[in-house]
Protein backbone atom coordinates (compact mmCIF):
# COMPACT_ATOMS: atom_id res chain seq x y z
CA UNK A 1 0.00 0.00 0.00
CA UNK A 2 2.82 2.29 0.88
CA UNK A 3 4.92 1.37 -2.07
CA UNK A 4 1.71 2.29 -4.88
CA UNK A 5 1.28 5.43 -2.60
CA UNK A 6 5.10 6.38 -3.37
CA UNK A 7 4.80 5.26 -7.01
CA UNK A 8 1.98 7.55 -7.31
CA UNK A 9 3.63 11.00 -5.57
CA UNK A 10 6.79 9.71 -8.03
CA UNK A 11 5.19 9.55 -11.26
CA UNK A 12 3.92 13.15 -11.01
CA UNK A 13 7.65 14.34 -10.26
CA UNK A 14 8.71 11.66 -13.02
CA UNK A 15 8.97 15.01 -15.99
CA UNK A 16 9.93 17.56 -13.61
CA UNK A 17 13.26 14.75 -12.70
CA UNK A 18 13.74 14.12 -16.00
CA UNK A 19 13.88 17.54 -17.37
CA UNK A 20 15.98 18.28 -14.71
CA UNK A 21 14.13 21.25 -13.32
CA UNK A 22 13.30 19.56 -10.22
CA UNK A 23 14.88 20.69 -6.88
CA UNK A 24 17.22 18.64 -4.97
CA UNK A 25 14.96 17.28 -2.75
CA UNK A 26 12.67 16.24 -4.68
CA UNK A 27 15.57 14.84 -7.13
CA UNK A 28 17.05 12.76 -4.08
CA UNK A 29 13.29 11.47 -3.44
CA UNK A 30 12.97 10.12 -7.07
CA UNK A 31 16.39 8.80 -7.27
CA UNK A 32 15.46 6.77 -3.81
CA UNK A 33 12.51 5.47 -5.31
CA UNK A 34 13.93 4.43 -8.72
CA UNK A 35 16.91 2.92 -7.31
CA UNK A 36 14.00 0.04 -5.14
CA UNK A 37 11.34 0.15 -8.12
CA UNK A 38 11.80 -1.72 -10.68
CA UNK A 39 8.15 -0.70 -12.43
CA UNK A 40 8.97 3.02 -11.86
CA UNK A 41 12.58 2.99 -12.89
CA UNK A 42 11.44 1.33 -16.25
CA UNK A 43 8.64 3.69 -16.63
CA UNK A 44 11.33 6.67 -16.14
CA UNK A 45 13.49 4.95 -19.02
CA UNK A 46 10.33 4.75 -21.45
CA UNK A 47 10.03 8.48 -20.47
CA UNK A 48 13.53 9.31 -21.55
CA UNK A 49 13.40 7.67 -24.50
CA UNK A 50 9.62 9.07 -25.36
CA UNK A 51 11.96 12.13 -24.83
CA UNK A 52 14.75 11.33 -27.02
CA UNK A 53 12.00 10.64 -30.06
CA UNK A 54 10.54 14.11 -29.30
CA UNK A 55 13.49 15.31 -30.11
CA UNK A 56 14.22 14.07 -33.79
CA UNK A 57 11.02 16.55 -34.43
CA UNK A 58 12.91 18.82 -37.09
CA UNK A 59 12.36 22.82 -36.99
CA UNK A 60 11.27 24.68 -39.75
CA UNK A 61 12.47 28.00 -40.96
CA UNK A 62 10.63 31.46 -41.44
CA UNK A 63 10.50 31.73 -45.42
CA UNK A 64 12.61 34.80 -46.70
CA UNK A 65 10.02 37.25 -46.91
CA UNK A 66 9.21 37.15 -43.67
CA UNK A 67 10.76 40.22 -42.68
CA UNK A 68 9.46 41.83 -45.33
CA UNK A 69 6.12 41.07 -45.37
CA UNK A 70 5.81 42.02 -41.94
CA UNK A 71 7.56 45.04 -42.31
CA UNK A 72 5.21 46.46 -44.82
CA UNK A 73 2.50 45.51 -42.16
CA UNK A 74 3.66 47.29 -39.95
CA UNK A 75 4.33 50.39 -42.50
CA UNK A 76 0.51 50.10 -43.23
CA UNK A 77 -1.08 51.06 -39.63
CA UNK A 78 -1.51 54.02 -39.07
CA UNK A 79 1.27 56.05 -37.26
CA UNK A 80 0.45 57.84 -34.32
CA UNK A 81 0.28 61.90 -34.60
CA UNK A 82 0.51 64.94 -32.38
CA UNK A 83 -2.45 65.27 -31.62
CA UNK A 84 -4.03 61.90 -31.29
CA UNK A 85 -3.83 62.25 -27.54
CA UNK A 86 -7.41 64.47 -28.12
CA UNK A 87 -8.84 61.67 -30.34
CA UNK A 88 -10.74 59.41 -28.14
CA UNK A 89 -11.97 55.84 -28.52
CA UNK A 90 -14.20 55.07 -30.80
CA UNK A 91 -16.61 53.59 -27.74
CA UNK A 92 -16.28 56.87 -26.06
CA UNK A 93 -16.82 58.70 -29.23
CA UNK A 94 -19.91 56.66 -30.59
CA UNK A 95 -21.11 57.55 -26.71
CA UNK A 96 -20.34 61.36 -26.71
CA UNK A 97 -22.18 61.86 -30.38
CA UNK A 98 -25.04 59.62 -29.05
CA UNK A 99 -25.17 61.92 -25.91
CA UNK A 100 -25.28 64.96 -27.82
CA UNK A 101 -27.65 63.84 -30.60
CA UNK A 102 -30.13 63.21 -27.92
CA UNK A 103 -30.00 66.09 -26.05
CA UNK A 104 -30.34 68.11 -29.49
CA UNK A 105 -32.89 65.30 -29.88
CA UNK A 106 -35.03 66.41 -26.44
CA UNK A 107 -34.18 70.27 -26.33
CA UNK A 108 -35.87 70.17 -29.98
CA UNK A 109 -39.33 69.22 -28.57
CA UNK A 110 -42.28 71.22 -27.95
CA UNK A 111 -41.93 72.23 -23.82
CA UNK A 112 -45.21 72.36 -23.33
CA UNK A 113 -47.25 68.98 -23.52
CA UNK A 114 -50.95 69.15 -23.31
CA UNK A 115 -51.11 68.32 -20.13
CA UNK A 116 -48.85 70.96 -19.23
CA UNK A 117 -51.76 73.37 -21.31
CA UNK A 118 -54.17 72.00 -19.45
CA UNK A 119 -52.94 72.95 -16.16
CA UNK A 120 -52.03 76.31 -17.58
CA UNK A 121 -55.60 77.13 -18.60
CA UNK A 122 -57.18 76.18 -15.88
CA UNK A 123 -55.25 78.24 -13.37
CA UNK A 124 -56.32 81.24 -16.05
CA UNK A 125 -59.59 80.49 -15.23
CA UNK A 126 -58.64 80.58 -11.76
CA UNK A 127 -57.18 83.49 -12.09
CA UNK A 128 -60.27 84.84 -13.89
CA UNK A 129 -62.72 83.80 -11.01
CA UNK A 130 -60.61 85.35 -8.41
CA UNK A 131 -60.56 88.71 -10.40
CA UNK A 132 -64.03 88.83 -12.26
CA UNK A 133 -66.16 90.37 -8.87
CA UNK A 134 -63.68 92.57 -8.13
CA UNK A 135 -65.11 95.53 -9.48
CA UNK A 136 -68.23 94.13 -6.92
CA UNK A 137 -66.03 93.79 -4.11
CA UNK A 138 -64.43 96.75 -4.45
CA UNK A 139 -66.98 99.09 -4.36
CA UNK A 140 -68.04 99.72 -1.06
CA UNK A 141 -71.53 101.44 -1.64
CA UNK A 142 -72.79 98.07 -2.87
CA UNK A 143 -71.27 95.77 -0.07
CA UNK A 144 -72.45 98.30 2.53
CA UNK A 145 -75.87 97.86 1.22
CA UNK A 146 -75.88 94.30 0.44
CA UNK A 147 -77.12 92.89 2.86
CA UNK A 148 -77.37 89.18 1.29
CA UNK A 149 -73.79 89.43 1.50
CA UNK A 150 -73.86 88.42 4.86
CA UNK A 151 -75.10 85.08 4.00
CA UNK A 152 -73.02 84.30 1.21
CA UNK A 153 -70.48 81.66 2.89
CA UNK A 154 -67.33 81.32 3.02
CA UNK A 155 -66.26 79.65 0.30
CA UNK A 156 -68.88 79.45 -2.67
CA UNK A 157 -70.90 76.50 -3.05
CA UNK A 158 -71.78 74.87 -6.11
CA UNK A 159 -75.26 76.99 -6.74
CA UNK A 160 -72.90 79.88 -6.83
CA UNK A 161 -70.59 78.17 -9.12
CA UNK A 162 -73.79 77.57 -11.25
CA UNK A 163 -74.91 81.06 -11.12
CA UNK A 164 -71.94 82.43 -12.21
CA UNK A 165 -71.91 82.49 -16.06
CA UNK A 166 -75.19 85.09 -15.13
CA UNK A 167 -73.27 87.50 -13.62
CA UNK A 168 -70.82 86.62 -16.60
CA UNK A 169 -72.78 87.91 -19.14
CA UNK A 170 -72.54 91.63 -17.38
CA UNK A 171 -70.33 91.66 -14.26
CA UNK A 172 -70.67 95.14 -13.40
CA UNK A 173 -74.64 94.62 -12.81
CA UNK A 174 -75.25 93.44 -9.20
CA UNK A 175 -76.79 89.94 -9.32
CA UNK A 176 -80.32 89.49 -10.03
CA UNK A 177 -81.31 89.17 -5.79
CA UNK A 178 -80.47 92.33 -5.20
CA UNK A 179 -83.36 93.60 -8.01
CA UNK B 1 28.89 51.39 -27.48
CA UNK B 2 30.17 48.00 -26.16
CA UNK B 3 27.33 46.93 -29.04
CA UNK B 4 28.99 48.71 -31.67
CA UNK B 5 32.34 47.89 -31.18
CA UNK B 6 30.69 44.17 -31.75
CA UNK B 7 29.31 45.43 -35.31
CA UNK B 8 32.58 46.93 -36.13
CA UNK B 9 34.10 43.23 -35.16
CA UNK B 10 32.03 41.46 -37.06
CA UNK B 11 31.47 43.57 -39.99
CA UNK B 12 27.67 41.35 -40.71
CA UNK B 13 24.51 42.92 -39.58
CA UNK B 14 22.71 39.80 -38.45
CA UNK B 15 26.04 38.55 -36.53
CA UNK B 16 25.51 42.54 -34.15
CA UNK B 17 21.97 41.69 -34.23
CA UNK B 18 22.49 38.55 -32.50
CA UNK B 19 24.55 39.70 -29.97
CA UNK B 20 23.01 43.16 -29.27
CA UNK B 21 19.59 41.12 -28.62
CA UNK B 22 21.64 38.62 -25.81
CA UNK B 23 23.23 41.52 -24.44
CA UNK B 24 19.81 43.30 -23.99
CA UNK B 25 17.08 41.74 -22.02
CA UNK B 26 13.81 41.54 -24.00
CA UNK B 27 12.31 43.80 -21.80
CA UNK B 28 14.82 46.05 -22.59
CA UNK B 29 14.12 46.23 -25.95
CA UNK B 30 10.52 46.31 -25.82
CA UNK B 31 10.54 49.07 -23.66
CA UNK B 32 12.82 50.90 -26.18
CA UNK B 33 10.41 49.62 -28.63
CA UNK B 34 7.88 51.50 -26.73
CA UNK B 35 10.04 54.78 -26.84
CA UNK B 36 10.14 54.76 -30.60
CA UNK B 37 12.95 52.80 -31.21
CA UNK B 38 12.05 50.49 -34.53
CA UNK B 39 15.52 48.79 -34.24
CA UNK B 40 14.64 47.02 -31.19
CA UNK B 41 11.47 45.80 -32.64
CA UNK B 42 13.98 44.06 -35.32
CA UNK B 43 15.89 42.94 -32.64
CA UNK B 44 13.13 40.59 -31.13
CA UNK B 45 11.62 40.14 -34.29
CA UNK B 46 14.93 38.49 -35.22
CA UNK B 47 15.27 36.29 -31.69
CA UNK B 48 11.91 35.19 -32.04
CA UNK B 49 10.45 34.59 -35.25
CA UNK B 50 12.31 31.27 -35.98
CA UNK B 51 10.49 29.69 -32.07
CA UNK B 52 7.58 31.32 -33.16
CA UNK B 53 6.84 29.99 -36.45
CA UNK B 54 7.58 26.50 -34.82
CA UNK B 55 5.45 26.72 -32.07
CA UNK B 56 2.63 28.04 -34.29
CA UNK B 57 3.55 25.43 -36.88
CA UNK B 58 3.46 22.40 -34.81
CA UNK B 59 -0.12 23.81 -33.60
CA UNK B 60 -2.18 24.77 -36.81
CA UNK B 61 0.08 22.31 -39.23
CA UNK B 62 0.06 23.98 -42.02
CA UNK B 63 3.40 26.19 -42.51
CA UNK B 64 1.65 29.53 -44.26
CA UNK B 65 -0.70 29.53 -41.74
CA UNK B 66 1.57 29.37 -39.12
CA UNK B 67 3.49 32.30 -40.62
CA UNK B 68 0.40 34.56 -41.21
CA UNK B 69 -0.23 33.97 -37.20
CA UNK B 70 3.41 34.46 -36.53
CA UNK B 71 2.86 37.63 -38.34
CA UNK B 72 -0.27 38.75 -36.44
CA UNK B 73 1.60 38.10 -33.45
CA UNK B 74 4.87 40.67 -34.00
CA UNK B 75 1.83 43.13 -35.37
CA UNK B 76 -0.09 42.93 -31.94
CA UNK B 77 2.72 43.39 -30.44
CA UNK B 78 3.94 46.26 -32.42
CA UNK B 79 0.51 47.80 -31.87
CA UNK B 80 0.57 47.25 -28.20
CA UNK B 81 4.06 48.89 -27.94
CA UNK B 82 2.55 52.20 -26.52
CA UNK B 83 0.80 50.42 -23.65
CA UNK B 84 3.76 48.12 -22.87
CA UNK B 85 4.22 47.69 -18.92
CA UNK B 86 7.31 45.01 -18.17
CA UNK B 87 5.02 43.50 -15.68
CA UNK B 88 5.89 40.00 -16.87
CA UNK B 89 8.14 38.41 -18.79
CA UNK B 90 8.24 39.33 -22.75
CA UNK B 91 7.84 35.65 -23.85
CA UNK B 92 4.89 35.03 -21.52
CA UNK B 93 3.25 37.82 -23.36
CA UNK B 94 4.20 37.00 -26.59
CA UNK B 95 3.75 32.93 -26.62
CA UNK B 96 0.47 34.09 -24.84
CA UNK B 97 -0.94 35.86 -27.75
CA UNK B 98 0.33 33.40 -30.29
CA UNK B 99 -1.30 30.52 -28.00
CA UNK B 100 -4.87 32.47 -28.40
CA UNK B 101 -4.08 32.85 -32.60
CA UNK B 102 -3.38 29.26 -32.60
CA UNK B 103 -6.06 27.97 -30.86
CA UNK B 104 -8.80 30.62 -32.52
CA UNK B 105 -7.56 29.47 -35.76
CA UNK B 106 -7.56 25.48 -35.09
CA UNK B 107 -11.07 25.90 -33.53
CA UNK B 108 -12.24 28.01 -36.74
CA UNK B 109 -11.01 25.58 -39.16
CA UNK B 110 -11.99 22.30 -37.17
CA UNK B 111 -14.49 21.67 -39.49
CA UNK B 112 -12.08 21.04 -42.37
CA UNK B 113 -10.29 18.95 -40.07
CA UNK B 114 -9.84 15.31 -40.78
CA UNK B 115 -8.42 12.55 -38.91
CA UNK B 116 -5.31 12.17 -37.89
CA UNK B 117 -3.22 10.04 -40.64
CA UNK B 118 0.35 9.42 -41.34
CA UNK B 119 -1.45 8.49 -44.54
CA UNK B 120 -2.31 11.73 -45.78
CA UNK B 121 0.43 13.32 -48.35
CA UNK B 122 2.49 16.04 -46.69
CA UNK B 123 2.67 19.52 -48.47
CA UNK B 124 5.47 20.59 -50.14
CA UNK B 125 6.20 23.49 -47.32
CA UNK B 126 5.81 20.78 -44.73
CA UNK B 127 8.81 19.12 -46.07
CA UNK B 128 11.56 19.12 -43.02
CA UNK B 129 14.50 22.15 -44.44
CA UNK B 130 17.15 21.09 -43.12
CA UNK B 131 19.07 17.57 -44.31
CA UNK B 132 21.25 15.90 -42.26
CA UNK B 133 24.90 16.03 -42.31
CA UNK B 134 25.69 12.51 -43.28
CA UNK B 135 24.91 11.39 -46.89
CA UNK B 136 20.92 9.24 -46.60
CA UNK B 137 20.02 6.78 -49.04
CA UNK B 138 16.29 7.93 -50.30
CA UNK B 139 14.99 5.34 -48.71
CA UNK B 140 16.28 6.40 -45.23
CA UNK B 141 15.45 10.04 -45.85
CA UNK B 142 11.63 9.15 -46.55
CA UNK B 143 11.37 6.72 -43.06
CA UNK B 144 13.00 9.73 -41.59
CA UNK B 145 10.37 11.72 -43.36
CA UNK B 146 7.72 9.91 -42.12
CA UNK B 147 9.21 9.17 -38.63
CA UNK B 148 9.07 13.29 -38.25
CA UNK B 149 5.21 13.42 -39.59
CA UNK B 150 4.40 10.98 -37.32
CA UNK B 151 5.81 12.68 -34.24
CA UNK B 152 4.38 16.13 -35.26
CA UNK B 153 1.00 14.54 -36.10
CA UNK B 154 0.87 12.38 -32.51
CA UNK B 155 1.52 16.12 -30.55
CA UNK B 156 -1.13 17.49 -32.91
CA UNK B 157 -3.83 14.55 -31.95
CA UNK B 158 -2.96 15.54 -28.29
CA UNK B 159 -5.87 18.17 -26.71
CA UNK B 160 -5.48 21.94 -27.44
CA UNK B 161 -4.38 22.69 -23.56
CA UNK B 162 -2.06 19.90 -23.35
CA UNK B 163 -0.28 20.19 -27.17
CA UNK B 164 0.33 23.82 -25.95
CA UNK B 165 1.75 22.41 -22.86
CA UNK B 166 4.04 19.93 -24.43
CA UNK B 167 5.23 22.52 -26.52
CA UNK B 168 6.19 25.20 -24.61
CA UNK B 169 7.67 22.67 -22.05
CA UNK B 170 10.05 20.68 -24.47
CA UNK B 171 10.68 22.44 -27.04
CA UNK B 172 10.65 25.89 -25.67
CA UNK B 173 11.98 25.00 -22.62
CA UNK B 174 9.96 27.48 -20.76
CA UNK B 175 9.98 26.64 -17.09
CA UNK B 176 6.76 25.78 -15.47
CA UNK B 177 5.66 29.14 -13.73
CA UNK B 178 5.86 30.83 -17.25
CA UNK B 179 3.54 28.05 -19.28
CA UNK B 180 1.01 28.26 -16.38
CA UNK B 181 1.29 31.51 -16.55
CA UNK B 182 0.56 31.11 -20.70
CA UNK B 183 -2.22 28.64 -19.79
CA UNK B 184 -3.99 30.24 -17.15
CA UNK B 185 -3.66 27.69 -14.21
CA UNK B 186 -1.81 26.80 -11.49
CA UNK B 187 1.52 24.86 -11.67
CA UNK B 188 0.48 21.82 -9.99
CA UNK B 189 -2.58 21.56 -12.52
CA UNK B 190 0.34 22.04 -14.96
CA UNK B 191 2.53 19.46 -13.89
CA UNK B 192 -0.56 17.21 -14.07
CA UNK B 193 -1.27 17.98 -17.61
CA UNK B 194 2.02 17.95 -18.61
CA UNK B 195 1.85 13.74 -17.05
CA UNK B 196 -0.86 13.44 -18.84
CA UNK B 197 0.15 14.68 -22.04
CA UNK B 198 3.54 12.93 -21.76
CA UNK B 199 2.26 9.54 -20.64
CA UNK B 200 -0.20 9.55 -23.72
CA UNK B 201 2.61 10.05 -25.93
CA UNK B 202 4.68 7.58 -24.25
CA UNK B 203 2.39 4.77 -25.33
CA UNK B 204 1.87 6.89 -29.09
CA UNK B 205 5.41 6.95 -30.00
CA UNK B 206 6.89 3.59 -28.35
CA UNK B 207 6.91 2.18 -32.05
CA UNK B 208 9.49 4.99 -33.07
CA UNK B 209 11.59 4.32 -30.05
CA UNK B 210 14.99 2.08 -31.06
CA UNK B 211 13.86 2.36 -34.78
CA UNK B 212 17.28 4.22 -35.26
CA UNK B 213 20.32 2.89 -34.14
CA UNK B 214 21.89 5.66 -31.78
CA UNK B 215 19.13 7.73 -31.36
CA UNK B 216 15.78 7.23 -29.17
CA UNK B 217 17.48 4.70 -27.13
CA UNK B 218 19.81 6.15 -24.22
Amino acid sequence: MTTTKKCEDVSKQLIAYLDRRANSADRNEVEAHLATCGACHERAEEFRQMFGVLDALPTVEPSLGFDARLHARIAEEPRSRWFGWMIPHPRLAFALALLLALSVWTGDLPRATSNGEAATAATEQQDFEAIKDLGVLENYDVLSKFDALSEVPAEPSPADQQAKPVNDQNPDQPPATQE
Amino acid sequence: MEHSGALQLYGNASVSYTIDAMVRTDVELMLQVKAGDDESFNLLLQKYRTPLVNFLFRMVKEKATAEDLAQEVFLRVYRARKQYSPSAKFTTWMFRIATNLALNSVRDNRHRQTDVSIDVPLEEDEKPVQLPTREMRIDEHMIERDRSEFIRRTIQALPEKQRVAVLLHKYEEMDYAEIAKILDCSESALKSLLFRAYETLRVQLAPLVGQRSGEGRQ
